[in-house]
C-alpha cells in the first residue's frame, strides 16, 4: 500500500520557523511533524513516494502527478495532510473503506470552532456524505475534514494535472455520487499549522503520550503534569517545567527557570530567572535572564533575547536581536 | 545665628503621591534609605550657626513626625520643632503666622525651604552670596535652569546678569520668560515679614471690601492669613532691589508624584560617594551581586544569589530571596520579594509581597539625559482617557501573587491580586 503526504505550501502561517527550516521538518514534540506521520504508516508496512511539485498544484493536483507511483496495484492509497497530528487511525480507516466499498473515504474530527475549516455534511449511521462546505458562515455541523483520506485508485481518473483543490473541486463531486463517506475519528486531532494550534496540539500529544507511553515523559521534583525533555538538554537547579513543556535536543535551561505550555527548540538557551508560557522558542536562540515570554511569543531561529525584558504575543523573525520589550503583540522583522 | 524652615504641607497637599501618602505623610518617605525631610536636615545641621530647624505644616502630630522628630533631634544633635498651621496657610502665611517662634534668639538670616524638593543643598555658598549682593537685608532665591518648554511648569525668574538681582518674577506663566526656575529653597533676613506683613494687611482690607459681614468665609483661599511666597510677595518684590537669584547647576529636582521619588534617589545616592559612602553597598561575598548605587538597610534579609541596582533602595526588615532581580526601585520597609522575582521602575510598599517569578514593572519618567536642563515630568495621571504609562506602585500590604506580571499600574493598599494587570489602577 501507498501514502501520499502533502508536504508542498511554503508553511506561511507557521513562520517565522518556516522561514529557515521546511515545513514537515520542523519539530513537533521533538520529532520532525513528517516523521510523525512516516512512523506511524511505516507500522502498516507502507512504502513512501515522494513526488515533486514544479509548481503548486493545490490539495488535488499532486495525485495526479502521482499517478503511476500510485496506481501500480489496484490497492488503496492514503493521501495526508502534513500538519494533521492525531492517534493515526490507518489500520481502522483501511478497514472502514474496504467495508463500504467506494471510491473515497474521509476521517473526520469533531472541534469546537468548525468554521476555520471545511465542514462535512454525513449520514450518521452509514457515513455517507451529503455535502462538503468550506469555513461556512452560518452552522452546519461540528464535523470537520480531519486532512486524513483513503482512496481507490479509480478516483484518480477525476483528477487532472493543474492546480486543483481537493475539497472544493472533487468532493463535492464524489459525495453526489454517493462515492465519499465519512469515518469519525476517535481522540486528540489538532491542524498545527500554526504557533497557537501548534501549542495547543502539543498539549493534546503530550496527554496522549502519558496514557500510552508514561515513560517517554519526564517526572520528578521540578517537573510538573506531562513534560518531554531530550537526553542532551541540561536543566539547571531550581527550575520548574511544565505541565505541557517539549524540550529539545543540546537545550539549556539554566537556574530558577519556570517554563510552562512551550516548546523549546534544539540548541536553544534560557537563561537564569526566567519566566515562559505559551512560547515557542526558536533553534539555537538565546533569552536572557529575568526575561518574562508569554501568550504565543514565537522566536525564529537564532533570536537574541536581552536580559530582563518582556515580550507579550511577539512574533520574532530569525537572527535578530530584541533589546527593548515588547509590552503588546507585534511581528518584529 | 541662623535658623531653617521646612514647609512640610499637609494631608490635602501632595495628592499626587498617593497612595504613598496614605501611609506616611509624604515629607516622611524615604529617598536613598533616608526620609526625604532628613536630607534637608542633614544639610542645615552642617553649617556652623545653625540654631534651630522649625518644620511648619498642617499635618495633625502623629506618630511617625513625632518619632522622625526625636530620632533627627538625637543624630543632628540640633533642635528640631514642629509648628502646627491651624489651617493652610500658604507659603507665606505660614511662616508669617510664626515669626516670632522664627525671630525668637534674633537669628540674622533664615532658610525657608520647601519639604519636596531633592537637593544638593548649596546653603553655605548661599550665605556667601548673600553677603556680596544687596544690603545686609537682602533676600536670595535658589534658581536653577531648565529647558525653555518645562520652564512654564515652575516659577520663572528674570534677571539682570550683571548683578543677579531679580527683576521679575511669574510663577507657572504659561508663556515663556525665563528658563531660570525656583528652586523653592529661600535666604531671607527677618525684614521679609514686613513684606508679608504689607500683603496680609492689604487681604485684611480687602475681605472687608468685598464680602459682607454675614458671609461665609469657610473657604480657605479666601482667608486673609493664606498668603503664597511666590504669589504674592516674590511678584512684588521683583525688581526692588531686594531680592537676587543664586543660580546653581548642582542637582535639583521636585518630589511631586512616585515617578520623582525614585528619580530623586538617584540623584541622593549618587551624592552619597562623598557624603555617605557608607550607606551604599558594596558586592561582598555572601551578599547579594550589586550594580551601580544600591542602598540597602542592614536589617534587610538579601540572599546572596539577588542582583539589585542601579538606583535601589531597601528598606528596613524587607526579605529577597534566591535570583531576584531589582532595579530602579524602592523596596520599602517589611516587603518580601520571592525567589526569582523581578522589580523593576517600581515602588513596593510596606509590608507587600512579591509572588515567586512574578515581574512587577513600570515605566519611568526620567528627564532627558540629552538635555542637561531637562526636569522631570509631573505627567498627568491620564491622557486622552488612557492612564499614562508610569512608574508602578504597590500600596502597603499589597499580595502579588506569583508568575503574574503587574505593569504599569498602580495598586491601593491592603489588596490581593489574584491575576496579572496592566496598565491599570487597581482599587
Amino acid at each position: 500500500m501507498k501514502a501520499l503526504i502533502l508536504v508542498g505550501g511554503y508553511g506561511t502561517r507557521l513562520r517565522p520557523l518556516t522561514l529557515t527550516v521546511p515545513k514537515p521538518l520542523v519539530e513537533f514534540c521533538n520529532k520532525p511533524i513528517l516523521l510523525h506521520q512516516v512512523e506511524a504508516l511505516v507500522k502498516l508496512g507502507i512504502k513512501i513516494s515522494l513526488s515533486h511539485e514544479k509548481e503548486p498544484l493545490g490539495t488535488a493536483g499532486p495525485l495526479a502527478l502521482a499517478r503511476e507511483l500510485l496506481t501500480d496495484n489496484e490497492e488503496p492509497f492514503f493521501v495526508l495532510n502534513s500538519d494533521v497530528i492525531c492517534d493515526f487511525p490507518f489500520d481502522d480507516m483501511l478497514r472502514f473503506h474496504q467495508q463500504q466499498g467506494r471510491e473515497g473515504t474521509i476521517v473526520v474530527t469533531k472541534v469546537e470552532e468548525p468554521s476555520k475549516y471545511g465542514v462535512v455534511v454525513y449520514e450518521g449511521d452509514t457515513g455517507r456524505i451529503h455535502r462538503f462546505v468550506e469555513k461556512p458562515q452560518v452552522f452546519v455541523s461540528n464535523k470537520i475534514n480531519a486532512g486524513m483520506y483513503i482512496f481507490s485508485p479509480a478516483m484518480l481518473r477525476r483528477i487532472q494535472l493543474r492546480p486543483t483543490s481537493i475539497e472544493k473541486e472533487i468532493f463535492p463531486v464524489m459525495a453526489e455520487e454517493g462515492h465519499l463517506y465519512a469515518m469519525e475519528l476517535q481522540g486528540f486531532w489538532m491542524d498545527i499549522g500554526q504557533p497557537k494550534d501548534f501549542l495547543t496540539g502539543m498539549c493534546m500529544y503530550l496527554q496522549s503520550v502519558r496514557q500510552q507511553a508514561p515513560e517517554r515523559l519526564r517526572s520528578g521534583p521540578g517537573f510538573l503534569g506531562n513534560v518531554l525533555v531530550d537526553p542532551t538538554a541540561v536543566i539547571g537547579e531550581n527550575c520548574t517545567i511544565g505541565p505541557n513543556v517539549t524540550i529539545g535536543a543540546g537545550v539549556v535551561l539554566e537556574d530558577g527557570v519556570r517554563v510552562k505550555r512551550c516548546t523549546v527548540l534544539k540548541g536553544a538557551h534560557i537563561r537564569s530567572h526566567s519566566w515562559l508560557e505559551s512560547c515557542i522558542v526558536g533553534w539555537s536562540s538565546s533569552v536572557g535572564q529575568w526575561v518574562r515570554m508569554e501568550n504565543v511569543t514565537v522566536l525564529g531561529e537564532d533570536v537574541i533575547v536581552n536580559d530582563e525584558l518582556y515580550i507579550n504575543g511577539a512574533n520574532v523573525l530569525p537572527h535578530k536581536s530584541i533589546a527593548d520589550s515588547v509590552p503588546e503583540p507585534r511581528i518584529i522583522m | 545665628m541662623l535658623k531653617a524652615v521646612i514647609l512640610i504641607g499637609g494631608p490635602q497637599k501632595g495628592t499626587r503621591f498617593r497612595p504613598l501618602s496614605f501611609e506616611v505623610p509624604k515629607p516622611l518617605f524615604p529617598v536613598a534609605g533616608v526620609p526625604m525631610l532628613q536630607h534637608h536636615i542633614e544639610a542645615c545641621s552642617k553649617l556652623p550657626n545653625m540654631k534651630e530647624i522649625l518644620l511648619i505644616g498642617f499635618y495633625q502630630p502623629n506618630e511617625e513626625i513625632n518619632r522622625f522628630l526625636s530620632c533627627a533631634q538625637q543624630d543632628f544633635k540640633i533642635s528640631i520643632r514642629y509648628l502646627q498651621e491651624y489651617a493652610a496657610l500658604g507659603t507665606g502665611g505660614g511662616i508669617y503666622h510664626f515669626r516670632d517662634q522664627i525671630l525668637s534668639g534674633s537669628p540674622e538670616a533664615f532658610f525657608v525651604m520647601n519639604a519636596d524638593v531633592c537637593s544638593e543643598f548649596p546653603l553655605p555658598e548661599m550665605l556667601d552670596f548673600q553677603k556680596e549682593h544687596g544690603d545686609a537685608y537682602s533676600f536670595v532665591i535658589l534658581g536653577t535652569t531648565a529647558n525653555r518648554k518645562q520652564s512654564l511648569n515652575y516659577g520663572c525668574i528674570v534677571e539682570n546678569e550683571q548683578t543677579d538681582e531679580v527683576l521679575h518674577y511669574v510663577e507657572k506663566p504659561s508663556t515663556f520668560v525665563s528658563d531660570i526656575i525656583n528652586c523653592g529653597i529661600y535666604l531671607f533676613t527677618p525684614e521679609i515679614f514686613q513684606h508679608i506683613g504689607t500683603v496680609f494687611q492689604k487681604n485684611q482690607q480687602d475681605m472687608l471690601l468685598y464680602y459682607d459681614e454675614g458671609e461665609e468665609q469657610s473657604n480657605g483661599w479666601h482667608r486673609a492669613e493664606v498668603i503664597r511666597l511666590e504669589q504674592d510677595i516674590f511678584t512684588a518684590l521683583a525688581g526692588q532691589g531686594k531680592l537676587y537669584v543664586y543660580k546653581t547647576d548642582r542637582f535639583w529636582s521636585q518630589i511631586k508624584s512616585a515617578g520623582s521619588a525614585i528619580y530623586a534617589s538617584r540623584l541622593y545616592l549618587n551624592q552619597y560617594h562623598t557624603t555617605h559612602p557608607e550607606r551604599l553597598a558594596t558586592n561582598r561575598e555572601g551578599g547579594p551581586k550589586t550594580r551601580g548605587n544600591v542602598y540597602i538597610h542592614p536589617t534587610a534579609n538579601i540572599d546572596p544569589t539577588a542582583v539589585l541596582g542601579p538606583n535601589v533602595s531597601i528598606g528596613t526588615g524587607v526579605t529577597i530571596g534566591a535570583g531576584v532581580r531589582v532595579r530602579e526601585s524602592i523596596i520599602l520597609h517589611g516587603a518580601t520579594l520571592q525567589d526569582h522575582s523581578c522589580v523593576l521602575n517600581s515602588i513596593v510598599g510596606w509590608g507587600s509581597t512579591i509572588g515567586k517569578w512574578a515581574r512587577v514593572e513600570g515605566t519611568p519618567s526620567d528627564p532627558n539625559p540629552n538635555d542637561p536642563y531637562a526636569k522631570i515630568d509631573s505627567e498627568t495621571l491620564f491622557r486622552d482617557g488612557k492612564l499614562t504609562p508610569s512608574i508602578t506602585i504597590l500600596g502597603c500590604n499589597v499580595n502579588i501573587p506569583s508568575e503574574v506580571i503587574i505593569l504599569n499600574s498602580i495598586v491601593l493598599p491592603h489588596k490581593d491580586l489574584n491575576r496579572s494587570f496592566k496598565n491599570q489602577i487597581i482599587l
